[in-house]
Parts: C-alpha cells; sequence; structure tokens
C-alpha cells in the first residue's frame, strides 16, 4: 500500500524539480488517414499548470487521451516520472511500456482525471462519500470511520455541503458535481492532474468560483496539470504555460501572460481577439 | 432411507457410470485441476446438458459426476436438509447410474453434494464439498456483463464491490447482504460462496475438506483448496458477523446451529428448528433434548 | 409436537404417476400416436429440431408426446438425449444452392433466375378457424382435389437457381458470404461462449435459441431500436443431401436429407473511403419449415454484426451479451422455475436483518423521543 503525502505542498524527496514530471515527445494520433494530432512536444515540470487551447476539431481532446494514456500513440511517446508503491523514483519511463493493471494503479494514485461531463468521471449510482472513498478502498483503506473522515475533508475542500455526503451525485448541481470529481481524484495527493473543460456548461458565476477553487488548490498542492479549454479566461487563470493548437498541431506556445498580451501567430491573435472583454 | 445405514441401489447398466462419458469427465476434471490451482478463479467448462433442467443443480451434479468413483460414500442435501425433494432426486439418481453407497450422516460421507448450506458437522481431510452454485460471478449484480467482469477479476479491480459495501453502511447502517455472502479466497480473488447465509462463511476458512463449486447454466467451475484463506469482506469497525438466534432448536436444544423457522399456526406462532437435519439427528440420538415447544409470534424476533 | 416431514422420495414418485395419468388424459379418448405427432404437427416437430440441435423427427415427435406439447420441455428432453449420443465427426457443409425446393421466394426482386414458387405457407389463407377440421376424414373441396392427384406442388430441382444474394455479390453489390476467419468453427454446445463471440458461435447460438425471444428482437429492429433495413432477399425452404467423410473409404458418403429452411437479407450497405459501399447480410437456418424463426434469426444475426461492421450500438438486440446469454430457453427455462426450489434458508437470513434493521429504528426513535 502507498505511503500518502504527508503534508500537502511538500515534495517527496527525489523528486528534484529540474527534472520533468510528463515529457511528450513528437506524439500523434491517426484515425484512418487523418491525423487528429500530430508532432507535439512539451516537457511538464511538478507544479506547472498546462494549458491546451484551441477550438473544437483543434485536436486538443485527443491529445490529452494520448497523454494519459488512453489512446495508443501513432507516433512519438508520452514518458512520465513513474513512482513504484513505495514512493522511490523510478525515472522517466515510456507509457507504452505499463501493463495495463499498472496503467490503471497509475490512473488511480498518482493522476486525476476531471471528466467535462460529471457523469463520466463520478459513480451516478452510489452516495458522494463513496465517491471519494473509492481510491482509498482501492488501496486497501478499510475502516469506514477514517474513510468517511476523508470524504468529509475532502468535500470540505472542495467547498461542498458536508450534509450532502450520502446524497446521490445526481442530486447534486453541475458545478457541485465538478466538485465532487476534484474532491474523487485528489483523495490520494496525485502529482498530475488531467482536467478536459471542466467548466464548460456551467453559468459564469459558478464557473468563476470552480477555477477559483482549481488555482488554490493546484497552488496549495503543488499540483501539475494539463487543462484543455477552448476558453482563454481558463488558461489565463489557471496556467503558467500555454499550447496553441488548430487543425491538430501546435501553432504557438508559451507563458500565458505572454500569449494573451503579446500574441505572435495569426491564429492565436484572432483567438485572443475574439474573447470578449469584462 | 434409514439415517444410519449406507445404502447401495443396484447401478443401471444402460448409462456409463455416472451418466457422464469419459472424455466428459475428463474435460471437467482439467477444470476442476484448473480451479484448485488457481483457488476462487471462475474456470470456464463446456457444461453439458443433463436430465436435471439447469438451475437445479447440474453444476453441482458435473462436479461430483467427474469425481466420484466406486468407493465414494456420497451425501446430497438441499437447504441443510437430506429428505428435501431436489436432494432426493439427485441421490437417487447417481445411486441409480454409480450404484455407489448413498447416506445422510455427514461423518459417515467422502463427497456432500450441497445447496444452500454447509453442514453444521467439521469436515476432515479426506472429504470433498460440492456446492450447488446458481450465479458464479460475485460482482454480477453490479455488472452483469461478464466480458467486463473478466477484466476486474484480472486486474483484481473491485471498485465495484468496495462502494457497494460503503454505500450500504452509509444508507442502512449494515452491509445488506445475508446469503451469498462475497469472500476474498487466498487474498487474491473475489468469490461467490453460493447463496449459503453468511452465517455459513466462517466454515469455509482453512477447511480441511476440499471445496469444489460448480455452476452449469453459467459454465464455471471454481474451487477453495483445503487450508485455505477465505475471508468475507468487511469494514476493520463494521466487522463481518453472523447472525445468532435468541431461540435454541425447539429439537435437540443446539444454540449454534442454523435455524429453520416455521410457521405453526394461524397464530403465527413459530418453531425454529436446526435446518442440518443430520446435526438435529446425531444430537437427539446422543440424548440432547430441546424444549419441544411453539413460540408467540412476539417473542420469534431473533437478536444478534 | 412437530415432527420432521419426510416422505419426499416418495412424492416425487407419486409426482410421475399422476403426470403419466394427465398425458393419457381421457382414456375413452384414442390414444394421441408420435406418428400421428410427426405427421400432423410437424412445425411443433420442426421447432423441437431446431431448437433441440438434433435433426429426428421421430425422437422430437416423441418428445412433443411426452412433454404434453409444452414444446420448451420437449426441446429439454431432445437436448439431454443429444448429450448422451456418441460424435462420429461433423458433415461436410450442407449446400443449400443444391436443394430440393418446395418453396422460394425473394422480396427484393419481382422475378428471379428460377422463378418464384410459393408452396405451402400460411402466408395467404384467411386466418378463420376450420371447424370442419373438428371432425376427421371430412371431405372438402380441396381434400378431394388433392386426393384426385391435381394441385399437388411440383417439387423443383434447378440448379440454374443461385440464391439472390449470390446474384447481387457477383456484381459486387452484396459483401463476399465466405467467412472472415479460416480455421474450424468452435463448438457451441461443446465448449463455454465466451465473449466477444465469432460470427460462427454467434449464428450456433441463435439456431438453438427460443424463436420467440429472437422475433421479438427482430421486431424491435423494426420499430426502430437499431434498424437495420431488411429486405429478404431470399428464403428458400426444401430438402439437401447430409454427407459425410469416413476416413475408412476416403470420399463423402450422402447419410441422408434433410428439410431446412433457410433465410438470406439484404440489410444496411455498408461501406468506407477504402472499400465501395455493398450492402450487408443477415442469415437464418433451421430444420423443417420453421420460416419466422429463420427470419428472425437473420435480423438479428445481422444487428449483432453492428461492431464488427462498425456501427454505433444503440439498442439491446446489437448486444451480444445480452442477446446470446439469454437466447437459450432451456437454460432461461431452468433458471426462471428454480424459484420453485425451496430458498427458505436465504428467506431466513433476509428476514433476521430485516428484523434487527427494523428493531434497531424502533430503539432510535425510542431514544431520541426520550
Amino acid at each position: 500500500m502507498r505511503t500518502q503525502r504527508e503534508s500537502s505542498g511538500e515534495p517527496m524527496s527525489g523528486d528534484a524539480s529540474d527534472d520533468p514530471l510528463l515529457s511528450a515527445r513528437g506524439v500523434g494520433k491517426r484515425f484512418g488517414a487523418r491525423f487528429a494530432c500530430r508532432n507535439v512536444s512539451f516537457d511538464l515540470f511538478p507544479g506547472e499548470v498546462l494549458a491546451v487551447v484551441g477550438e473544437s476539431g483543434s485536436g486538443k481532446t485527443t491529445l490529452l487521451r494520448l497523454l494519459a494514456a488512453r489512446l495508443p500513440c501513432d507516433e512519438g511517446s508520452v514518458l512520465y516520472a513513474l513512482r513504484d508503491e513505495r514512493g522511490a523514483q523510478r525515472g522517466l519511463t515510456d507509457l507504452t511500456h505499463l501493463s495495463e493493471a499498472r496503467r490503471r494503479w497509475l490512473a488511480r494514485t498518482d493522476w486525476g482525471f476531471v471528466e467535462q461531463n460529471a457523469r463520466d468521471g463520478l459513480r451516478m449510482n452510489v452516495s458522494g462519500g463513496a465517491n471519494v472513498g473509492e481510491r482509498l478502498m482501492a488501496l486497501g483503506s478499510r475502516h469506514y470511520g477514517r474513510l468517511r473522515a476523508e470524504a468529509l475533508h475532502w468535500m470540505q475542500r472542495v467547498e461542498l455541503d458536508t450534509t450532502r455526503i450520502d446524497d446521490l451525485p445526481a442530486t447534486y448541481s453541475g458545478g457541485m458535481q465538478q466538485r465532487l470529481q476534484i474532491a474523487r481524484n485528489l483523495v490520494t495527493k496525485p502529482r498530475l492532474v488531467f482536467m478536459d473543460e471542466p467548466t464548460s456548461g456551467l453559468d459564469v458565476s459558478v464557473q468563476a468560483r470552480l477555477l477559483d477553487l482549481m488555482r488554490e488548490l493546484t497552488e496549495e498542492l503543488h499540483l501539475a496539470a494539463i487543462i484543455v479549454t477552448h476558453d482563454l479566461a481558463v488558461a489565463r487563470l489557471l496556467a503558467h504555460r500555454m499550447l496553441v493548437m488548430k487543425d491538430g498541431r501546435v501553432i504557438e506556445e508559451g507563458l500565458t501572460d505572454r500569449l494573451l498580451d503579446d500574441p505572435q501567430d495569426p491564429y492565436t491573435q484572432l483567438l485572443v481577439s475574439s474573447v470578449l472583454q469584462p | 432411507m434409514s439415517a444410519t445405514a449406507m445404502n447401495r441401489a443396484r447401478c443401471d447398466e444402460n448409462y456409463n457410470f455416472a451418466y457422464l462419458d469419459e472424455r466428459t469427465k475428463k474435460m471437467i476434471r482439467r477444470a476442476i485441476l484448473k480451479a484448485v490451482a488457481i483457488p476462487g478463479y471462475q474456470v470456464p467448462f463446456g457444461s453439458r446438458e443433463m436430465p436435471f433442467a439447469f438451475g437445479w443443480g447440474t453444476g453441482g451434479i458435473q462436479v461430483t459426476a467427474s469425481i466420484i468413483g466406486r468407493n465414494d460414500v456420497l451425501k446430497v442435501i438441499d437447504q441443510g436438509a437430506d429428505d428435501t425433494t431436489n436432494a432426493v432426486n439427485i441421490r437417487s439418481f447417481f445411486a441409480r447410474t454409480t450404484g455407489v453407497a448413498t447416506t445422510e450422516r455427514t461423518v459417515d460421507a467422502t463427497i456432500v453434494q450441497t445447496r444452500h448450506r454447509i453442514p453444521e458437522t467439521p469436515l476432515a481431510e479426506h472429504q470433498i464439498l460440492v456446492y450447488q452454485v446458481p450465479m458464479p460471478e460475485p460482482l454480477y449484480r453490479l455488472e452483469p456483463r461478464r466480458r467486463e467482469t473478466i477484466t476486474l477479476h484480472a486486474l483484481a479491480d473491485y471498485g465495484l464491490m468496495n462502494v457497494k459495501l460503503y454505500e450500504d453502511i452509509a444508507q442502512l447502517g449494515a452491509i445488506s447482504r445475508t446469503y451469498d455472502y462475497p469472500v476474498i479466497v487466498d487474498e487474491r480473488y473475489l468469490m461467490s460462496p453460493s447463496p449459503i447465509p453468511k452465517f455459513d462463511n466462517p466454515k469455509m476458512h482453512m477447511n480441511a475438506a476440499l471445496q469444489l463449486f460448480g455452476a452449469g447454466r453459467e459454465k464455471r467451475i471454481y474451487a477453495v483448496p483445503p487450508y485455505t484463506s477465505v475471508r468475507s469482506l468487511d469494514f476493520e469497525d463494521h466487522p463481518f458477523e453472523v447472525q445468532r438466534w435468541l431461540h435454541a432448536c425447539a429439537l435437540c436444544g443446539a444454540r449454534d446451529s442454523f435455524l429453520d423457522e416455521m410457521i405453526v399456526d394461524d397464530a403465527g406462532r413459530r418453531l425454529f428448528v436446526c435446518s442440518d437435519s443430520d446435526y438435529c439427528g446425531a444430537r437427539r440420538a446422543a440424548g440432547h433434548v430441546g424444549a419441544g415447544q411453539a413460540i408467540d409470534a412476539d417473542a420469534a424476533r431473533v437478536l444478534r | 409436537m412437530y415432527v420432521a416431514v419426510k416422505g419426499g422420495a416418495a412424492a416425487i414418485e407419486n409426482s410421475w404417476r399422476l403426470l403419466a395419468a394427465e398425458r393419457r388424459g381421457d382414456p375413452r379418448v384414442p390414444e394421441l400416436s408420435v406418428a400421428q405427432v410427426r405427421e400432423q404437427l410437424r412445425l411443433a416437430v420442426d421447432r423441437v429440431m431446431t431448437e433441440g440441435s438434433l435433426y429426428d423427427p421421430e425422437l422430437a415427435a416423441l418428445a412433443v408426446k411426452q412433454a404434453q406439447g409444452d414444446l420448451i420441455e420437449a426441446i429439454f428432453l431432445l437436448r439431454a438425449y443429444r448429450t448422451t449420443l456418441p460424435r462420429f465427426g461433423y458433415s461436410a457443409p450442407i449446400d443449400t444452392a443444391r436443394m430440393v425446393l418446395t418453396r422460394r421466394i425473394s422480396a427484393t426482386f419481382k422475378d428471379v433466375p428460377g422463378g418464384q414458387l410459393l408452396g405451402r405457407t400460411y402466408d395467404y389463407t384467411q386466418r378463420l378457424l376450420d371447424f370442419t377440421l373438428l371432425e376427421e376424414g371430412e371431405e372438402t373441396p380441396l381434400r378431394t382435389s388433392i386426393a384426385q392427384g391435381d394441385a399437388t406442388p411440383p417439387d423443383l430441382i434447378n440448379e440454374a437457381m443461385p440464391r439472390v444474394n449470390t446474384l447481387l455479390a457477383r456484381e459486387g453489390l452484396m459483401e463476399s458470404p465466405a467467412p472472415a476467419h479460416a480455421g474450424e468453427p468452435g463448438d457451441l454446445t461443446r465448449e463455454p461462449l465466451m465473449f466477444p463471440a465469432a460470427r460462427a458461435l454467434r449464428l450456433q447460438g441463435l439456431a438453438r435459441g427460443d424463436e420467440g425471444f429472437l422475433f421479438a428482437l427482430g421486431y424491435s429492429t423494426q420499430r426502430g431500436y437499431a434498424n437495420t433495413h431488411p429486405f429478404t432477399g431470399e428464403i428458400r425452404r426444401g430438402t439437401v443431401a447430409v454427407e459425410f467423410v469416413a476416413d475408412e473409404v476416403g470420399f463423402a458418403l450422402d447419410i441422408g436429407d434433410i428439410e431446412i429452411t433457410e433465410c438470406q437479407m439484404v440489410n444496411q450497405f455498408a461501406g468506407s473511403r477504402d472499400v465501395a459501399p455493398q450492402f450487408t447480410q443477415g442469415y437464418g437456418l433451421a430444420f423443417g419449415s420453421a420460416e419466422r424463426k429463420s427470419i428472425a434469426m437473420a435480423m438479428v444475426d445481422r444487428a449483432l454484426r453492428a461492431e464488427e461492421l462498425d456501427e454505433p450500438q444503440t439498442a439491446v438486440a446489437q448486444d451480444q451479451e445480452f442477446v446470446l446469454m439469454h437466447a437459450d430457453n432451456v437454460e432461461a427455462s431452468g433458471f426462471v422455475q428454480h424459484l420453485k426450489l425451496p430458498h427458505y434458508v436465504d428467506f431466513q437470513a433476509e428476514l433476521e436483518l430485516v428484523r434487527r434493521l427494523q428493531a434497531e429504528r424502533a430503539g432510535n426513535a425510542e431514544q431520541e423521543a426520550a
């Protein structure tokens, strides 16, 4: 059973911050004759938030699935700084070399994945508490009282009403379901969280509060994240760096502030200029 | 049939010994060996159509038919009793197709085929317990698709079951399964013990006898070898518990066996009697006596 | 004083006697003969053979008589008998193109080479109870003319009568009917069905499957639960020769004829950038004159090919595991009826829990009130 991090925000020993956490190298995926995304390369460091921005059809969602090893790459590879059950570093490992069992274990422990549609990321037929406790139970936790306490703690952390712990997620609002997803993922203190359009479909004010929460959590917990979004405001608020994608390729990348204030590529300029000013 | 004498029937020469042809028996034995080698793992096998309906014990019958030999002594029970109609039917089938001795005494049997109970009398190393199993997949109520559950077992991904147990406690205050209570075998595979009451679960753990499970309609065989760990799922702070009765058996006075509840009159008065007919009979033969009285409906409430 | 009820064995034997008496019915009525069932209840016999997976009209008729007309019970009897039979091997695949036809129709073309042959069918009868059948041997115009030798439907054998689907395939309009994978098909009666299942095993499961279940599923696809756009390419019924290659002899021996019904559906065309669009096929086959069964089977066969043809799976009829696990009526009947077996031990366990939870709830309520 994997030991949990003592306190949030402190990197484990051996987690040297000049080594990337995840490295994409020439990553590409084909559907039939067409490449949904191609030639994507970047390094992601611990605690760094990267936004992948583009319109629908840009290939950003395909890229996310490749990075999270949910799809195999047709070109290139994705490497991750794997740690074993005892927390020791094993260096950058090519994800295609992982067995299915190992990949699932990784997805349940060191990674999180927040789905665009909460129904895809939650078990809708069990309570909020069961949803949050599931990963811990998978890792061998067998004390109901402590599981429930953890669930309450994380629900509080994501600003959910803890009296709703025994309610089914179907009775939660959209914003609450997203918060529950986040709690469900963070309970094993992952180092990397993937997010697929985490705020789309929510009211503007709900979005804003959720984004504030996500910013707090990523900073406090030193989370690395890769966030796919079509919304530049999300990128501006959360991300240190950005990739802009169009037709399956990265057409511009760099620090978020720089890109948004001074976009170079005509397409990026178009995107930036079309965002309504508040 | 007398409770103490062993009975030999005349074997029907029109059929192969134990009805199944030898190749089929070999196929089933190979499946059994695989099952014993991987405790709790469901081995698919080419289940045959038998002269009994699917759902009425064909899996247990095929397992017994594949392992029984001329010198075996067979006991068949259903709900713990030898004289329930289905047990009678199955026992006479084996008597007729093997000529093997049959008995109602657990201590005299070498093979015990059972539906829904484990005998109260502890088993010994030379004995085999064959369970009739309707639904071999412990996750089927949560995930009916076999294609999915095969993967879950392979990856030991039992999250579905874990959240269900948590949810029971959150909503009901207790785990809601009272029979066919899921277990982990040899700390690896999640297994369905067949619809035995959870009262019987502890008997599976480190049992001296070989335990074989046959599901004919679903076409799976699995096994728990002797002296194997069988752990009922629970939480540290909500530990697994067996049922207890306030009352003793009305016939033999036993306080430690599973009791059948029978309504004896229109006023709802009840009698509690050992489900295991052999256990009860042996106790009475040894001189134990119960109160012999029916109980009022109000007093019939059982408590842990 | 309570005494445990004994006598299970006696009860069983009495039940057999009662069954035999009921089967015979009123002794003043002549006993039904197996030959009468075989000759005059042919369609019942055909269904029992198809779902019993055994071609033997005499045994199937016996099973129907023994089961008092309960066809699922009769199918069970035949299957149980089949298990005991020794196997010599597999016949050569029957060649349905070389069939002595008694019926052949196509809905896709007005005229087909070899012509359409209406044959014996209920299709164009008017469903009016024929009270003349209450009496045996009563002369009717139709019976008279048959006795006089006319209106006898001709049996046709015409090797220039290729199947409609073959004609379409020759033009490249229909997918090739050859199997996708080489190698021996599995035997569903010998090995457990695992998923995803190859088409050969699926077809075996459907052939043995319950007619009612299958035509309900086929019906659902016509009503929008996954549409396969079916057209009946061809239904043909007749007799084919069964050939067996015995090792000792080295060539194929004709060991007899069987009557079968074959249905080939022409379904929704499929294509991709690399493959031009072609019609796809659904296939049904049954012993005897089981036409409804063969059509239903073809419809469900096509629906189950959704995964292989890259179609979205939206309906139950396309779900392999759901269809094949529940199509076998011997399995279904057994398990459904097993609920008649005693379950009182498990029920006792449930009783105990419910009583305990109620007691706890009552206890909590008292505490709160206090």
